[in-house]
């Protein structure tokens, strides 16, 4: 995983809320074996099907920021979603909420989401349909979102925010404790069972 | 205080706790499929870790296999080449699969519980948001992604920061012809789609008491779709009853052990929940989707609801747009909706008891003239018991499909497909757009309004035959 300290770039309003994972790829594109190349799914359907579609507008082409309403990333566990995200070049999604698994799934992934108020994403999408060459700052290291004089703290707790800010393996980590893992199988009820 | 039941879950499964730090809980099942673990086994691959306990996890080939035709090689390249690279790696790393054409092969969330590998007090994974399914036993059950899957693959551990809990409270006796899927739907359309995000939600009161253990799977399966990270009932005598004798169930002394401690797994009298719901089981009907995510729902009684009826504007604006998507007209009674296809499977209703109720209403009726029906069982075990209870001759005496088992048309990853533009009264798990094939439709419905649907062509109940 890439190391996070602070990224500055333009950013596209995607006003929509409930954008489920079905929606950010397709469950057709998830049978590659790899874990690069999804950029093509991405939003397939609406970049398909809707020639005003945000990612078809010229004016938010190269934009390395997606702006979402709420609820962004609910549905399916699949981790080809913020793959997909990674591979277009977004690096940061913000939105008032995310669904538990995506949110998960894209700490440990290195795509960091943001959690900002509605009324704040409205505004910020606002400005940005205004001015697409605004330039967005997100600042891992004070927890802060940036632009146009505009600057807003996020939460993000200590533990993912280190480990985004070094770009730590969790396996490495967990590694580091196997011994107490090894103690706790010692303790484990008998009769649990075995998949063979 | 005393603790929540998802207290002693976690509790129990705890491995090391450090202020600052999330938990780390061991897992006692991994579950894995074909789709979210290539990438995964090729991490550990590449770090030349092995899979810590292959032992404690079992593979199974659901979401992309066919449901016809099984005994010849996938016809689609890309399936083929995930359904083999998992057979590769389950062979590579020595971990138990159940391929296509195995009689124990199904989905992943059909055949824990079938085996007796679900059970009570476990912390059970899978990469599949519906792992929530395990739930029913009072098992700590959750879906999580490649990177996780990777994680218990080399340490059967994850990283986790201890989640809320929330109690969904329902007492009384449901009325005719409403189901657990009426139950789950009604819960998400009252909550939302974000309504349990962050929590783990216990399902209690008499209404899930008197449910079947396939029943409250139903209803746990569903959790994710209000975004609860894990779905929960206590176990109870029917939870036993189901659990004995099963391949992998506890025996002898062993059993009387187990019992004896699942008996200690459920909410102490004074613990406290962070949130609760409830909701009046006398006041449910049966209860369909009209939009594109599952929170967007109504009793069937209803009309497709106007989008400026909604106060808040994201979801006005997302009811447009699923009205839009779906072809339908504010004020349209949800009743007279035609569709074109009827699913019934999945890992939401694919068991036997989903199968005999849809049998039991469509005996001796013909389907609706145009209308196609697929029937799926969740896993060969239950195809083979359908058949043996003569379930097969009565749907392909109606003019239905019955097919191999699998995921199937619940998200199209194989040849079963909405067509652009097509209609379904779907018993599975999710309406969003393009779900079940590009430009399909989706209304999500019990499998009872399944079988009155396919009877009269458009949204009914068997109250309605």
């Amino acid at each position: 995983m890439d190391k996070f300290t602070v990224h500055t770039g333009r950013a596209v309003p995607l006003r929509r809320s409930n954008v489920d994972t079905d929606q950010i790829i397709p469950a057709v594109y998830l049978k590659r074996v790899t874990r690069t190349g999804f950029e093509d799914g991405l939003f397939n359907a609406w970049r398909q099907n809707e020639p005003d579609f945000v990612l078809n507008q010229p004016r938010f082409e190269g934009a390395t920021v997606l702006v979402a309403g709420p609820d962004f990333g609910t549905g399916s566990s699949r981790e080809h979603a913020v793959w997909a995200l990674l591979d277009y070049g977004f690096k940061v999604v913000i939105s008032p909420r995310f669904a538990d698994i995506f949110r998960g799934n894209s700490l440990k992934t290195g795509l960091l989401t943001v959690e900002l108020p509605e009324k704040v994403v409205n505004r910020l999408w606002d400005d940005i349909e205004e001015n697409p060459q605004t330039e967005v700052t997100i600042d891992l290291t004070e927890r802060q979102v940036r632009w146009s004089g505009e600057v807003h703290e996020f939460v993000l707790d200590d533990y993912t925010r280190w480990r985004l800010l070094e770009g730590l393996d969790d396996i490495g980590l967990t590694l580091r404790n196997v011994e107490m893992i090894d103690v706790y199988e010692q303790s484990r009820k008998p009769w649990l069972p075995v998949a063979r | 205080m005393g603790k929540t039941l998802a207290e002693k879950l976690w509790d129990s499964h705890n491995v090391r706790s450090a202020p600052g730090e999330p938990d780390l809980l061991y897992i006692d099942m991994h579950l894995i499929h074909e789709v979210t673990s290539p990438q995964a086994f090729d991490g550990l691959r590449q770090a030349g870790r092995p899979v810590r306990r292959p032992d404690l996890t079992l593979a199974t080939e659901d979401h992309n296999v066919p449901t016809m035709n099984i005994d010849q090689p996938i016809a689609d390249l890309t399936s083929r080449t995930q359904v083999e690279t998992l057979r590769r790696n389950c062979a590579e790393f020595g971990v138990q699969l159940f391929s296509m054409g195995n009689v124990e092969q199904g989905i992943v969330h059909v055949i824990g519980p079938q085996l007796g590998i679900t059970q009570p007090g476990m912390t059970i994974v899978c990469g599949d948001s519906h792992t929530s399914t395990h739930g029913a036993f009072g098992a700590l059950a959750f879906g999580i992604g490649t990177s996780q899957v990777e994680h218990v693959l080399a340490t059967q551990t994850l990283p986790m920061v201890r989640p809320k809990t929330m109690a969904v409270s329902v007492n009384g006796e449901l009325p005719d012809g409403v189901t657990a899927k009426d139950v789950i739907l009604a819960v998400i359309a009252k909550v939302g789609t974000g309504g349990g995000a962050g929590y783990v939600v216990e399902y209690r009161g008499t209404t899930f008491d008197a449910m079947s253990m396939e029943a409250r799977m139903t209803v746990c399966n569903m959790s994710i779709e209000w975004g609860a990270r894990a779905g929960l009932i206590a176990p109870d005598e029917t939870t036993f009853a189901y659990l004995k004798g099963r391949p992998h169930a506890p025996t002898g002394a062993e059993w009387d052990a187990a019992v004896e401690y699942w008996r200690s797994l459920c909410t102490d009298p004074d613990a406290e929940y962070d949130a609760e719901v409830s909701l009046d089981a006398e006041s449910l009907a049966p209860f369909v989707t009209w939009g594109t995510n599952p929170g967007q729902g109504a009793p069937l009684s209803e009309t497709v609801p106007d989008p400026e009826s909604f106060e808040d504007e994201s979801e006005r604006t997302a009811a447009a747009k699923a009205l839009d998507y779906m072809g339908l007209v504010a004020g349209t009674p949800l009743r007279q909706i035609k569709v074109d296809t009827v699913f019934v499977g999945s890992c939401t209703n694919g068991r036997i008891e989903d199968l005999r109720a849809v049998a039991d209403i469509i005996k001796g009726r013909s389907i609706a003239d145009g209308v196609r029906m697929l029937v799926v069982p969740g896993s060969m075990r239950v195809k083979a018991q359908a058949e043996q209870e003569g379930l097969d001759s009565i749907f392909k005496n109606f003019g239905a499909e019955w097919r191999e088992a699998g995921c199937s048309m619940c998200l199209g990853m194989n040849p079963d497909q909405l067509a652009p533009g097509e209609r379904s009264a779907s018993t599975s798990n999710r309406n969003f757009e393009g779900r079940q094939g590009k430009g399909g439709r989706t209304h999500l419905v019990s499998p009872l309004v399944a079988a009155a649907t396919a009877i009269t062509g458009h949204l009914a109940s068997p109250a309605d035959l």
